[in-house]
C-alpha cells in the first residue's frame, strides 16, 4: 500500500522541478511551457491522491478542469511564442530583455 | 421645512454661479436678473421663516441636512439651527442685500465687470446666510471665510487699482490674524467637547465651566475664558475692534454697494452675531465679558473721534461703522445680547442707508469722494439729502429714530452692568454719543448745506439719481426710521429669542431695566430726559456751529491743536506700526529664514538633498527590474520561499 | 437518479454575457472594417443590459447556486456593476484609438467580454473549483489582448513574459488550493472556513500544512494584485500592451483581484488572520517603497503609471490587513477609486494619441495647458487624486485605509505610509508642473472624438464630485460588506 505521503512527496518533487524549469533555463521558452505542464501536472496529482485518500470526489473532478483549461493555455502560449518567433526571429529566453527598468 | 431653508441659501448661490460661470452667455441684464431673483426669493422665504419662527411662535428648527464625513466619532455635517436670533438675521440680510442688489444696478452701469460683481455680492448672501443659519462651528467657520473670501474679492474688484490691492491684502492679513484666534477657540471646544454641534456645546457648558487648563506650566486658566476670548479674538477680526479694526477704512477702495452690504451692514456684524449666538458660553466667563466690553469702549470712543476729522465721505461712514461696531461689543460685553442684535439690527439699516446715500452722491459728482469738494446739494439731490438725513438722525439716536431706541438701550445696560470696566465703558460710550452727533452732522452739512465747492463742471450735470438708486434708499430709510419703535420692547424687554439668546439671571442688565422702567414706554420717556439725547443735540450745535456758522473755526482748532490732530490723521499710529513691526520686521524676519533656514538648510540640506537622495536610489533600484524572465520568476520563487520560511521560523 | 435543475436566476448575468460573447464572435465574422462599429456597439449594448440584470438581483440574503459554487451577494452586485461601468469607459476609450492602429478587430471586443465574464465567475466563486476558472478565464482572456498588436515586438515580449509568469503564479496558486482541499477535505469555501475554524480550536497536526497552503495561496492572489515582490510582470505588461489593453488590464482586474481576495483569504482563510497579517504587512511596506521609489525614474508614463500602481495596491493591502470590516470596507473603496484614477490616467494618454502618435512619454504632456486648459485640469485633478491631494477622492480612499490601519492599533505602519505617499506625490506632482509650466514640443490639436472627450471629462470631475461628496460610496462599500 502507498501512503499518501509518498503521493505528496512526489508531487512536491515534480513541483520543484518546474520551478527550477523556469528559472534555471536562459534558452528556449518551449521549455518553459514545458515546466507550466510539469507545474499543472504535480498539482494534479496532489488533487488526485487527496481526493482517493479522502474519499471524495470534488477532487478528480477539478483535475479535468484543470486538464481542459491547461490545454487551452498551452495553445495561447503556443500561440504567443509564434508570434514572438515572427516578430524576432528567436525563441531565446535571454532575449526578451527589451522592456526592462 | 428643510426645503425653504435649503431654498433660502441655495438660491443667491444659484444666481451667483449663473451670473459668474455663464454671465458671458446671459449678458449684463440677464445677469442681475438671475441674481436679483435669487436673492428676492431668498428674502421672500426669509420673511415666511420670520413669521412662523417670531410672529406665530414655532418651535425653532435644528438639524443636520448632508453628513459631510464621520471621524473618530465627530460629525462634520452641514446643517440649520433656525431660531429667533437666525430669523432676524436672515430677514436683516436678504433685505439688505435686495437692496443692494437694486442700487448696483445703477452704481455699476458703466463697469466692464458688471456680471462679476453680480456674482460676487450673490455669492456673499449665500455665504453670510450659511454663517448665520449654521448649528456647527464647521459650517459657521466655512460662512465665516466665505464671507471673508469674498470680501477679499469685492474691496479688489478694481484689481487695476494699486490701493485697493494693497486694501485687500490688508483686509485678507489682518482677518488671518483674527481667523487664527477664532480657529484657535473651535480647536479648543473640539478637543474638550468633542463635537462641533452648537446644541450639544451649550448643553456640555455648565458642566465644563469651572474646568481649567495648562498651556505654560504653571498657570492655570479658566477654559471657558480661553474659549470665550480666543472666539473674541476672531470677532474682533471680523467686526473690526481696536486693535484689528485697521482693514475697515481701507476697504472703502471697493465698490460703494460693497461697503455698504458687506463693511456695514452684514459681514462686520458677523462677529457680534457669532458671540451673541455662543451667549451660553460667553455668560460663563466674567473676565470674557469684560475683555469684550473694554475693547468694544475703546473702538466706539477712539474710532469715533477719528470720523471729525477725516475728508473722505465714504471715510467718514467707514468710522462711523467702526464706532457703532464698539457699541454693539460694548453691549455684548454688558450681556445685553439682545441689545448689541437690536442695535445691529437698526444699524444695519441706517448704516446702509447712508452708504448708498454716500454712494448717490459720489455717482452724482462723477466718482468724487472728497467732502471739500462738495456742499451745497441738497437742492440738486433731493431725495438722497432726505434719506441722508434720516440716517444721520437714526445714527445719532434722535429722539423717535430707531437708533435712539437701540442706542440708548445699550447706553442703560451699560450703566447697569456691575462687571468690572463698565465705569469707562459707561463714560466711553456716552462721549460717543456727542463725537456722533459732531461727525455726522459735520459731515451732512459739509456735503450737503453752506457753500457749493463743487467745480463748475460738474455743478452743470448735477442730477438726482436715477430710480434704482433712489428707490432702495427710500425702502431703506423707512426701517431707518420705524424698526426702532416697533422692535424695542419685544426686543429688549420681551421674550422676543426666546432660548436663542441665554442670559444667567445676575448679569440679565436688560431685565433689570425692564422692571426699574416698567416697560417700553417708561423707557422712552426716561431717555427723552437723559443726557444722551442732550449730548447728541450738542453735538448737533457744535457742528453747526462750526461748519454753517462760523466756518473759519475748525482750521484755527486744527493749528492750535496740532498735535493732536496729527495723531488723529496719523490715525493713532496703528497703521505705521503695523507697517514698520510687523510687516517690516516680518519681512526683515523672513528674509533671515529664508537666507538661512530656507536655502542653505532645508532647500540644500533636506529638500533638494532628499529628493535628489531619493532619486539617485530610485535610477539605482530600477536596474533590479533587468527584464530578464528568469529573474521576474526567481523574484517570485523567492518571495515564495521567504513567506513559506516564516511560519516555520516562528513557530 | 433524479436530477433537479440548479437555480439559474443568480446567474443571469454571467449566462447572458457568455451567449452574447459568443453571438457577437458569429455577427463579427460577417463584418467588415467599415461595419465593425455593430460590434463595438453591441459590446456597449452587452455590458448595459449585464448590469440592469445585475442590479436587479435580490441581494437581501446571500444566495448559492450550482451545488454551492456560486454565490451571489452584495459584494458581488456592487463589484460587477463597477467592471462594467470600467469596462464600459474603456471600450469608449478605445474605439477610436483601435481604428486609427489597425487593431480594429472584434477579436478585441470579444476578448474582452470573455475578461468581464472571468472576472464576474471570480466575484461570484464560492469553491476553489470556480475561483480557478474565473481566473483563468480572465488571465487567458488577458494574455492574448496583451498579443492582440501582432507586428509589435515589445507586446509579443509582454505577452510572452506575462504569460510565462501568469502561469507560474496559477501553478502556485493551484498548488496551494490542493492541499487546502487535501486539508480541509473540501473545494466549497464556507466549508473550508468552518473547518478551519474548527480545527483552530484543537490543534491539529497538518496546521503547517493549512500554512503552507495559505502563503501558496496568497502568492497566487498577491500575483494577480501586482504586489511586490510579485510585481515584476507589471511595468513590462503595461508598458508593452497597446494602451487600450494596458487601460484596460489596468482597472478593472484590480477589482476582480479583490474579489478573489477577499473569497479566499477572508471569506475562506478569514481564521487564520492572524498567520497572513504579517506576511501582507512586509508585502504592503515593500510594494510602497518600491512602487514608489522606481516610479521617480521613469520617463514613460505608462511604466510611471504601472509602478505606481504597484504602490497603490501597497495602500489596498493596508486596509485587508487590519483584519477588521471596517478595513475591508475601506480596501474596497480604494480599489474601486483606484480603478477609477487609473482609467482616468491611462484614458488620458489615449486622448492625447493620434494616428501615429503614441503620448506615452512625460515629455508629451509639456504644456497640456496651452493645447487643452480644460483636459490638462482634468489630468490635474487625476494627479491630485493619486497623489492623495483633497478634495479628490483619492484623499478619501487614502484617509480610510489609514484609519483601518491605525484602528489595528499599527499606527508605525500608518506613518510609514504617509512618507511613502508623500515621496509618491513627487512624480505625480512633476506631470502637473510640466503641464502648466513648460512649454509644450508639440503644438497639434487634440484628435479626440467627442465621446472621448465627454467620458474623459466625465471621469475627472466624477473623481472629483466623489471627493466632495464621498459618503455615497464609502456608505456603498461598508454594506456591500456588511448588508
Amino acid at each position: 500500500m502507498i501512503a499518501l505521503s509518498d503521493f505528496l512527496v512526489l508531487s512536491a518533487i515534480l513541483f520543484c522541478l518546474s520551478m527550477a524549469g523556469i528559472f534555471l533555463n536562459r534558452k528556449n521558452v518551449i521549455i518553459l511551457l514545458m515546466a507550466i505542464e510539469l507545474m499543472l501536472l504535480a498539482v494534479n496529482m496532489n488533487f488526485v491522491a487527496f481526493s482517493h485518500y479522502l474519499g471524495d470526489d470534488a477532487g478528480q473532478i477539478f483535475v479535468f478542469f484543470i486538464l481542459t483549461v491547461a490545454a487551452a493555455e498551452s495553445a495561447i502560449g503556443l500561440a504567443i511564442l509564434v508570434v514572438l518567433f515572427r516578430n524576432r526571429r528567436a525563441i531565446n529566453v535571454e532575449d526578451m530583455g527589451s522592456l526592462k527598468g | 421645512m428643510e426645503q425653504v431653508y435649503l431654498g433660502i441659501v441655495l438660491a443667491p448661490l444659484f444666481g451667483a454661479v449663473l451670473a459668474g460661470l455663464f454671465g458671458r452667455y446671459i449678458g449684463r441684464s440677464g445677469s442681475h436678473w438671475v441674481t436679483i431673483a435669487g436673492v428676492a426669493v431668498s428674502f421672500a422665504l426669509s420673511l415666511l421663516v420670520f413669521k412662523q419662527i417670531i410672529i406665530d411662535g414655532a418651535a425653532p428648527f435644528n438639524g443636520a441636512i448632508y453628513t459631510w464625513m464621520v471621524s473618530d466619532g465627530i460629525k462634520f455635517e452641514i446643517g440649520f439651527l433656525v431660531d429667533q436670533l437666525t430669523a432676524l438675521m436672515i430677514v436683516v440680510v436678504t433685505f439688505v442685500s435686495l437692496m443692494v442688489h437694486i442700487y448696483t444696478i445703477g452704481y455699476m452701469h458703466d463697469d466692464p465687470g458688471y456680471q462679476r460683481f453680480f456674482s460676487y455680492i450673490a455669492l456673499f448672501t449665500f455665504s453670510m446666510l450659511m454663517l448665520v443659519m449654521s448649528n456647527n462651528f464647521l459650517q459657521l467657520f466655512f460662512g465665516w471665510e466665505a464671507v471673508g473670501l469674498v470680501s477679499y474679492l469685492l474691496i479688489g474688484f478694481w484689481f487695476q487699482r494699486e490701493s485697493a490691492i494693497y486694501a485687500n491684502l490688508k483686509a485678507f492679513l489682518v482677518n488671518r490674524v483674527g481667523d487664527l484666534g477664532f480657529l484657535l477657540g473651535i480647536a479648543v471646544i473640539l478637543m474638550h467637547f468633542n463635537t462641533l454641534d452648537y446644541a450639544q456645546i451649550f448643553k456640555m457648558a455648565p458642566h465644563l465651566a469651572h474646568e481649567t487648563v495648562t498651556f505654560i506650566p504653571g498657570y492655570e486658566w479658566s477654559l471657558m475664558t480661553v474659549i470665550c476670548i480666543l472666539l473674541f479674538i476672531g470677532a474682533m477680526g471680523k467686526s473690526a475692534q481696536v486693535p484689528l479694526h485697521v482693514w475697515l477704512p481701507d476697504s472703502m477702495e471697493g465698490p460703494t454697494p460693497i461697503s455698504a452690504l458687506i463693511h456695514a451692514a452684514t459681514m462686520v456684524t458677523a462677529g457680534i452675531f457669532m458671540v451673541a449666538r455662543m451667549s451660553p458660553l460667553f455668560e460663563l466667563s466674567e473676565t470674557a465679558l469684560s475683555f469684550m466690553m473694554l475693547i468694544g469702549a475703546v473702538t466706539a470712543l477712539s474710532m469715533g473721534l477719528l470720523g471729525i476729522v477725516q475728508n473722505d465721505i465714504k471715510r467718514v461712514v467707514a468710522y462711523s461703522t467702526l464706532s457703532q461696531l464698539g457699541y454693539m461689543t460694548v453691549a455684548l460685553g454688558a450681556s445685553a445680547y439682545a441689545g448689541a442684535i437690536f442695535h445691529l439690527m437698526t444699524h444695519a439699516f441706517f448704516k446702509a442707508l447712508l452708504f448708498l446715500a454716500a454712494g448717490s452722491v459720489i455717482i452724482a459728482l462723477h466718482h468724487e469722494q472728497d467732502i471739500r469738494k462738495m456742499g451745497a446739494l441738497k437742492n440738486h439731490l433731493p431725495i438722497t439729502y432726505w434719506t441722508f438725513l434720516i440716517g444721520t438722525l437714526a445714527l445719532i439716536g434722535f429722539p423717535g429714530f430707531s437708533g435712539f431706541f437701540s442706542k440708548d438701550a445699550i447706553i442703560e445696560a451699560v450703566y447697569e452692568s456691575t462687571l468690572p470696566g463698565a465705569g469707562m465703558a459707561y463714560a466711553a460710550v456716552m462721549i460717543g454719543v456727542f463725537v456722533t452727533a459732531l461727525y455726522s452732522f459735520r459731515l451732512l452739512f459739509l456735503v450737503f448745506h453752506g457753500e457749493s465747492r463743487v467745480d463748475a463742471h460738474t455743478r452743470k450735470h448735477l442730477h438726482e439719481s436715477p430710480w434704482v438708486v433712489t428707490v432702495p434708499l427710500i425702502a431703506l430709510a423707512i426701517p431707518s426710521v420705524i424698526m426702532g419703535a416697533i422692535h424695542a420692547g419685544p426686543m429688549l424687554f420681551h421674550d422676543f429669542f426666546g432660548k436663542a439668546i441665554f442670559v444667567l439671571p445676575q448679569h440679565d442688565v436688560l431685565a433689570h431695566m425692564g422692571r426699574e422702567y416698567q416697560g417700553v414706554m417708561g423707557f422712552v420717556l426716561h431717555g427723552l430726559i437723559e443726557p444722551p439725547v442732550w449730548l447728541a443735540f450738542a453735538g448737533i450745535a457744535t457742528a453747526w456751529w462750526c461748519y454753517i456758522k462760523h466756518p473759519e473755526i475748525p482750521a484755527v482748532v486744527m493749528s492750535r491743536c496740532a498735535t493732536l490732530y496729527r495723531i488723529l490723521c496719523n490715525k493713532y499710529g496703528f497703521d505705521d506700526f503695523n507697517d514698520t513691526v510687523f510687516a517690516g520686521g516680518g519681512r526683515r524676519f523672513g528674509r533671515l529664514l529664508w537666507q538661512v533656514g530656507d536655502v542653505t538648510v532645508v532647500d540644500g540640506v533636506m529638500v533638494n538633498g532628499t529628493a535628489r537622495g531619493i532619486g539617485w536610489f530610485s535610477s539605482v533600484v530600477r536596474h533590479v527590474q533587468t527584464g530578464y524572465l528568469y529573474h521576474y520568476a526567481f523574484a517570485i520563487i523567492i518571495g515564495l520561499v521567504l513567506m513559506l520560511g516564516w511560519p516555520l521560523l516562528s513557530q | 437518479m433524479d436530477f433537479t435543475l440548479p437555480n439559474f436566476a443568480p446567474a443571469m448575468p454571467e449566462i447572458f454575457v457568455l451567449s452574447m460573447a459568443c453571438i457577437i464572435l458569429i455577427v463579427d465574422l460577417f463584418l467588415t472594417e467599415h461595419t465593425r462599429v455593430v460590434t463595438y456597439l453591441l459590446s456597449l449594448i452587452t455590458l448595459i443590459a449585464a448590469a440592469v440584470l445585475t442590479a436587479n438581483l435580490d441581494t437581501a440574503e446571500p444566495v448559492l447556486t450550482f451545488s454551492g459554487t456560486f454565490i451571489n451577494d452584495s459584494m458581488a452586485v456592487v463589484l460587477k456593476l463597477f467592471i462594467y461601468l470600467i469596462t464600459f469607459v474603456v471600450l469608449v476609450y478605445s474605439h477610436n484609438y483601435l481604428r486609427t492602429r489597425q487593431l480594429y478587430q472584434g477579436e478585441y471586443f470579444v476578448l474582452i467580454l470573455f475578461a468581464v465574464l472571468g472576472m464576474m465567475v471570480l466575484v461570484s466563486a464560492h469553491s476553489l473549483l470556480t475561483i480557478y476558472l474565473g481566473l483563468e478565464l480572465l488571465s487567458l482572456s488577458l494574455y492574448t489582448l496583451v498579443a492582440l498588436r501582432r507586428d509589435s515586438v515589445s507586446a509579443s515580449e509582454a505577452a510572452m513574459k506575462y504569460f510565462v509568469l501568469g502561469a507560474l503564479a496559477s501553478g502556485i496558486l493551484l498548488y496551494g488550493l490542493s492541499m487546502l482541499y487535501g486539508v480541509t477535505g473540501s473545494l466549497d469555501i464556507g466549508n473550508i472556513s468552518s473547518h478551519i475554524s474548527t480545527s483552530i480550536a484543537t490543534p491539529a497536526e497538518h496546521s503547517i500544512v493549512l500554512v503552507f497552503a495559505l502563503v501558496f495561496v496568497l502568492v497566487g492572489i498577491l500575483f494577480k494584485l501586482g504586489a511586490v515582490p510579485f510585481h515584476m510582470w507589471v511595468p513590462d505588461v503595461y508598458h508593452g500592451a497597446p494602451t487600450s489593453v494596458t487601460l484596460f488590464i489596468g482597472t478593472a482586474p484590480k477589482i476582480a483581484a479583490f474579489a478573489m481576495l477577499m473569497r479566499l483569504l477572508v471569506d475562506g482563510l478569514g481564521d487564520l488572520h492572524s498567520q497572513w497579517q504579517t506576511m501582507i504587512i512586509i508585502v504592503a511596506v515593500l510594494s510602497m517603497a518600491a512602487g514608489n521609489i522606481i516610479a521617480i525614474a521613469q520617463t514613460n508614463l505608462k511604466r510611471m503609471l504601472a509602478y505606481s500602481t504597484i504602490a497603490h495596491v501597497g495602500f489596498l493591502l493596508l486596509g485587508i490587513l487590519s483584519g477588521t470590516l471596517n478595513g475591508y470596507a475601506s480596501s474596497m473603496f480604494y480599489v474601486i477609486v483606484y480603478a477609477l484614477m487609473s482609467l482616468g490616467g491611462f484614458g488620458m494618454i489615449i486622448l492625447l494619441s493620434r494616428a501615429g502618435f503614441e503620448a506615452d512619454r512625460l515629455e508629451d504632456f509639456k504644456g497640456l495647458n496651452q493645447r487643452s486648459p480644460w483636459f490638462a485640469f482634468m489630468m490635474l485633478i487625476l494627479m491630485f487624486s493619486m497623489a492623495g491631494v483633497p478634495p479628490t477622492v483619492g484623499f478619501y480612499a487614502k484617509l480610510a485605509v489609514l484609519q483601518a490601519v491605525v484602528e489595528a492599533d499599527l499606527v508605525w505602519l500608518a506613518v510609514l505610509a504617509v512618507v511613502f505617499s508623500v515621496i509618491g506625490a513627487y512624480y505625480y506632482l512633476r506631470i502637473i508642473k510640466l503641464m502648466y509650466f513648460d512649454q509644450p514640443d508639440d503644438v497639434a490639436p487634440l484628435a479626440a472624438g467627442f465621446d472621448m472627450r465627454l467620458a474623459m471629462s466625465a471621469n475627472g470631475l466624477a473623481i472629483l464630485g466623489l471627493g466632495l461628496f464621498p459618503s455615497g460610496l464609502l456608505t456603498l462599500c461598508a454594506r456591500a460588506l456588511n448588508p
